[in-house]
């Protein structure tokens, strides 16, 4: 491997994670943020080089495509960016997901777009993940961008924003310009609706510096290396007392030793499902109690959130794709709503308006929503909510939603699993928006 | 300590439970959906998934296997064997009957190989049996180009990946909406590593073809890939075949698919090879993936797998 060509701080800066580390946790899911040109996809590609995840005949490709685009250095950013397009434009277009681990735990990044063209990708990015890294460049601080991106993390719920003071290089390692970038980035998400520990890193991808080992260039920062921040975080356990389950899909083996066997497929959303405990069937209302539980084929006691299950029950009710099983003892449950008002990313370029319909996506369950009333457009710099009567290619705006099939829902503050859908675009099929349900109105069902 | 404990078995359960919700959601809102089975590593811890998320209920869709004509015979063996032990339906599409019918011209020479004409036979075979949705072993870390792909990708009429048009997939709401003619991939494994598979067939002893495990071969050396001898390989001249110690880390079109040097012979003995490995299994195993950067958003963009 040509080590040399890749620009690394000289002397103590060695990789020393070796590749066969012992994670013992959950993968932390990261989404990157920032404007063009702060250096995300460089990052990550630091990142990978230096936990030694990039693998010889990968470096050596991106070798010799930097002397082939003529960028002096090894460029890392070519480790993720992966399209054609992308390499020859030398931005990020879409979504790439990168893995690595170290002996602490592993990592499930998603290296987001910059430009605001590609907002919805930044919402797809941002939409699984537990922390947001918002870069900034030191050169040129806050942008229009890095409020953008800080406002849509929080919005769909990341638990802490890293802002990383990128190119510090660039800016003498001058302590005044981070501390500056910092304290704006701070008071700016602190006025967000929905605020979130901040935490900042004057950092140089390029170099290396305060990525995965220390500086000798920041003795004026006391905190960690973003990985040594990236491993020690934990993601709160939001689950909610009293499990719920959107059924995938009824399991009929309809033959042989299992013919009298009826499950029901689905995945934990929150609490705990225990065997012989009482659940309702929504929208339906009907109880009964969780007979057996199986997970990858073997019977098991007890469920948890995320575990892909089969649940029998004890009675012979009406149980379908798209109802929601839910513990009897739900502290906060879940509601039965036709009606419901959310904040909608869209993502195409024709325009979300009053009237229009569209195929909504919600757990399991799928029909018609019809958008009633649309109350405004996020300003998503200045937080002012505008009057709109639509919503274009990645605006966020409010909007009322009616819908064909009653969903059993949640707000996404309080849940998201319950909380979160999907609009369909009806006559293309394409995935049109992303909808985070902030009121529910209340139901009765029709008698 | 076992090499299981080496990597976190809370992720491997995680990466476990989201492939099988992924295989239930597709398999329950298409209409008509196959597994492409090539038995490689991949597809079969892709089928042992599929057969998990539905138990104790049957597979409720057929296996595919896209036959180059170039295979392994032990590969063969093993595929026959699995489809009887699981009791699941085999469809076969032929890249050699792609090539009768006129559909495709295989590449002349001593380096011919018959990957980029799979895509052909594939896209009829999807057409001929009117499949709408088709579940691939592709994982994101394999190359830079899967690494933007989504867990369910759109195809057009045609059969082709527009990486400019993919649909947005917030959250794990999966959209599989289609119009006639059109279809899906589904790709359950995206998020899972080289690693994470080895993991997981060890966890749950997923059979395998002996090829994986280190045997005596007789190979030659070409670009520094090592080829078996005796299949579709013609030999140049000036090679000189050898016997050597190999074992493979993918199984692909025999012409192409290389064997790497290795005498692990034991899931242990392959995940601590697996865990050390400094080179990627396809650059150490495709000669087809190292032409050019872009080798894989080509032929994607043409509907391979």
């Amino acid at each position: 491997m040509n080590e040399s060509m890749v620009p690394t701080r000289p002397a103590d800066a060695a990789p020393t994670r070796p590749a066969d580390a012992a994670p013992t946790r959950p993968a932390l899911r990261i989404a990157t943020a920032g404007s063009v040109d702060d250096g995300k996809s460089t990052l990550i590609g630091r990142l990978l080089h230096d936990t030694t995840t990039v693998f010889e005949d990968q470096l050596q490709a991106v070798v010799k495509a930097s002397r082939r685009y003529g960028d002096g250095e090894t460029n890392l950013a070519l480790l993720t960016d992966g399209l054609r397009a992308e390499r020859e434009q030398g931005i990020t277009i879409d979504v790439a997901h990168r893995y690595f681990a170290t002996p602490a735990r592993s990592f499930i990044v998603a290296d987001t777009p910059g430009h605001a063209q590609y907002t919805r990708n930044m919402v797809t990015g941002a939409s699984t993940s537990d922390v947001a890294i918002v870069l900034v460049d030191a050169r040129y601080g806050v942008v229009d961008q890095t409020r953008r991106h800080s406002l849509i993390a929080t919005m769909l719920g990341v638990e802490a924003i890293i802002v990383a003071v990128n190119k510090m290089d660039l800016v003498e390692w001058d302590e005044g310009v981070y501390l500056n970038i910092s304290k704006e980035v701070h008071s700016f998400v602190d006025s967000l609706p929905h605020p979130v520990p901040v935490h900042s890193i004057p950092m140089s991808a390029l170099l290396g510096d305060n990525v995965v080992d220390g500086s000798a260039h920041t003795p004026w920062y006391d905190g960690v290396p973003l990985l040594t921040f990236l491993e020690s975080f934990e993601p709160t356990d939001d689950t909610l007392p009293g499990a719920r389950l959107h059924v995938q899909r009824v399991i009929r083996p309809q033959g042989g030793e299992h013919a009298d066997f009826r499950g029901y497929a689905g995945v934990v959303a929150a609490g705990t499902l225990t065997v012989g405990e009482p659940i309702k069937v929504l929208p339906s209302g009907r109880s009964s109690k969780v007979a057996a539980l199986h997970r990858w084929g073997k019977p098991v006691q007890e469920a948890h959130p995320g575990h892909a299950i089969v649940v029998e029950l004890a009675d012979d009710v009406d149980v379908a794709r798209g109802d929601v099983l839910v513990a009897g003892d739900a502290v906060q449950p879940p509601e039965v709503a036709e009606d419901i008002v959310a904040d909608v990313c869209w993502m195409i370029d024709q325009p979300l308006l009053v009237g229009t319909r569209h195929w909504f996506k919600h757990g399991t369950r799928t029909g018609y929503a019809t958008v009633t009333a649309i109350e405004h457009r996020y300003d998503l710099v200045s937080l002012e909510h505008q009057p709109t009567d639509e919503l274009v290619l990645n605006d966020i705006g409010r909007v009322h939603l009616r819908l064909s099939e009653p969903i059993v829902a949640d707000v996404y503050r309080h849940h998201a699993e319950g909380g979160r859908l999907i609009l369909i675009d009806a006559a293309t099929n394409t995935t049109a928006g992303a909808a985070m349900i902030s009121a529910i109105a209340a139901w009765s069902p029709e008698i | 300590m076992s090499t299981l404990e080496i990597v976190s078995a809370a992720h491997l359960d995680e990466l476990t439970d989201e492939a099988i919700t992924i295989i239930r959601e597709v398999a329950t809102e298409c209409e008509n959906p196959v597994l492409l089975f090539s038995g490689g590593k991949d597809s079969a811890v892709l089928l042992h998934l599929a057969a998990l998320a539905f138990a104790p209920a049957r597979l409720p869709f057929p296996v595919m296997h896209v036959d180059t004509g170039h295979n392994f015979a032990e590969v063969i063996e093993y595929r026959d064997r699995l489809v009887a032990d699981w009791n699941v339906r085999l469809v076969v599409a032929s890249v050699q009957e792609s090539i009768d019918k006129g559909r495709g011209v295989e590449d002349a020479g001593t380096r011919a190989s018959r990957n980029r004409l799979q895509s052909v036979t594939l896209l009829d075979a999807i057409a001929e049996h009117g499949f709408d949705a088709a579940f691939g072993g592709g994982r994101r870390d394999e190359d830079k180009a899967r690494a933007k792909e989504r867990i369910l990708s759109f195809r057009d009429r045609q059969g082709r990946w527009d990486p400019r048009a993919q649909r947005p997939e917030p959250w794990a709401l999966l959209n599989p909406r289609i119009r006639k003619g059109e279809h899906l991939r589904a790709f359950p494994l995206s998020n899972w590593t080289e690693l994470d598979i080895w993991q997981y067939i060890a966890r749950h002893e997923v059979p395998l073809p002996t090829i994986y495990f280190s045997h005596t071969r007789t190979v030659v050396e070409r670009d520094g890939m090592l080829l078996a001898v005796g299949g579709p390989v013609v030999l140049e001249a000036g090679e000189q075949p050898f016997a050597e110690v190999v074992r493979y880390r993918t199984v692909g079109d025999a012409s192409c698919t290389g064997a790497v040097r290795s005498d692990a012979s034991t899931l242990d003995h392959i995940l601590a090879e697996t865990a050390a490995a400094r080179i990627t299994e396809r650059g150490a195993t495709r000669a087809d993936d190292t032409f050019s950067e872009s080798a894989m958003e080509d032929r994607k963009r043409e509907g391979y797998f």
